[in-house]
């Protein structure tokens, strides 16, 4: 059939992991109902299976063979390689696409050179947001990855044609598939600056994204970023390839950068699919 | 190279219960199929957090090691900054502290 679905959504650990030490709870509340309601508009779009769209941090990929892309054909799959008690999610099978997956692949492959992999580990980058949209880990799902961790990065623009050769591939086959694209914005996680956020900067990278603008999405240099953004503002990939794969305007269901215990502006949009 | 093996010891500890239970048993033989100094080699046998930020360990693979130690969250935030205030700025990588050692979260009892 076709993408049914394209949002994205913040995965930082804390959300789930330091979810105790809240103390603005009504706040942290509000965030989890958006969530909630980006799990039922899943539900609701009838998706047979899901790609979480990721921006790992070291589950699989290293800089020994790094790559730019990479899209996920294992029949299951386990997470979270962390601590549980530290992310608070227990450790879990999770099931894959194998078949989808290899066509999906295949298709994608016509203009974008990716890896694939059937071995996968899940890091908080996947497992907080299926801890939210498919808490009884019940949906097949597709990993796929963008390399915003260890630069040389993948370019914006290349991001914004993977987007886009996942919405054409979703589109050739007769499968319901949704699409969640999952990352930060500004942000400096794992450094002391943890809990810094830049939401002016935030705000208008939003902008750009609601409006689904592709020339001033792809407008950031690295160096940009990484003054404005911090390191953790390079997976701003992730949102920009969801985008492309939607092609219509988005609405922000849900920003805030007043849980800085969570280390991110939280946010939760989706797409219209054009 | 040698923060490439200090990483890379890391991130296959961090992935792989069996080489988190060769840690726990001897580390010493673990830590001699990499190619590290003796100063990275001491910083991993103390879990010297601190140290280990400096010498430009990737944040990320960091954190999830801190949390393999057990090191509760915002003491792991302060080691970063004691390892500072020790040995100077981060040496390498993209995850220098820009903050000048503030605490960003008012649940820091630090703040």
């Amino acid at each position: 059939m076709s993408l049914v679905y394209s949002g994205v959504l913040s995965h930082a650990p804390g959300i789930t992991g330091r979810a105790d030490l809240v103390k603005n709870t009504a706040r942290r509340d509000e965030f989890y109902g958006k969530l909630d309601q980006q799990r039922r508009e899943i539900e609701a779009s009838g998706a047979q299976a899901l790609i979480v769209m990721a921006a790992e941090h070291f589950a699989n990929f290293f800089m020994n063979n790094m790559p730019a892309f990479c899209i996920g054909i294992g029949e299951t799959y386990s997470g979270p390689i962390e601590d549980p008690e530290w992310l608070k999610i227990s450790r879990t099978e999770v099931p894959g696409a194998p078949v989808l997956g290899r066509r999906l692949t295949r298709e994608i492959m016509q203009t974008v050179d990716v890896a694939y992999a059937e071995e996968w580990k899940f890091d908080h980058g996947i497992m907080v947001p299926l801890h939210f949209l498919t808490p009884e880990y019940d949906m097949p799902i597709i990993p796929v990855n963008i390399n915003c961790q260890g630069p040389p990065l993948t370019p914006l623009h290349r991001a914004w044609a993977f987007g886009e050769a996942i919405r054409r591939a979703c589109d050739s086959v007769p499968e319901k598939i949704a699409l969640v694209g999952t990352g930060g914005i500004s942000h400096w996680p794992a450094t002391p600056d943890s809990g810094k956020i830049n939401e002016p900067w935030d705000r208008d990278f939003l902008d750009r994204l609601m409006r689904n603008d592709r020339q001033a999405l792809l407008d950031y240099t690295d160096e940009e970023t990484y003054r404005d953004g911090g390191q953790g503002g390079f997976e701003i990939r992730t949102f920009i390839a969801a985008a492309a794969a939607a092609a219509g305007q988005g609405e922000l269901q849900f920003y805030t950068s007043e849980l800085p215990i969570f280390a991110v502006g939280c946010t939760v949009a989706r797409f219209n699919l054009e | 190279m040698s923060l490439y093996y200090l990483q890379k010891f890391l991130y296959e500890l961090n992935r792989d219960a069996e080489i988190q239970q060769q840690c726990q048993d001897d580390i010493d033989a673990l830590l001699g199929r990499f190619d590290l100094t003796d100063e990275e080699r001491t910083a991993l046998k103390e879990g010297d957090i601190g140290l280990l930020y400096v010498l430009g360990v990737n944040g990320q693979i960091l954190m999830h090691y801190a949390a393999f130690l057990g090191i509760e969250w915002f003491d792991y935030l302060e080691m970063m900054r004691q390892g500072i205030a020790r040995h100077g700025p981060v040496r390498a990588g993209v995850y220098a502290m820009t903050g000048g050692g503030d605490a960003f979260t008012e649940e820091d009892t630090r703040k």
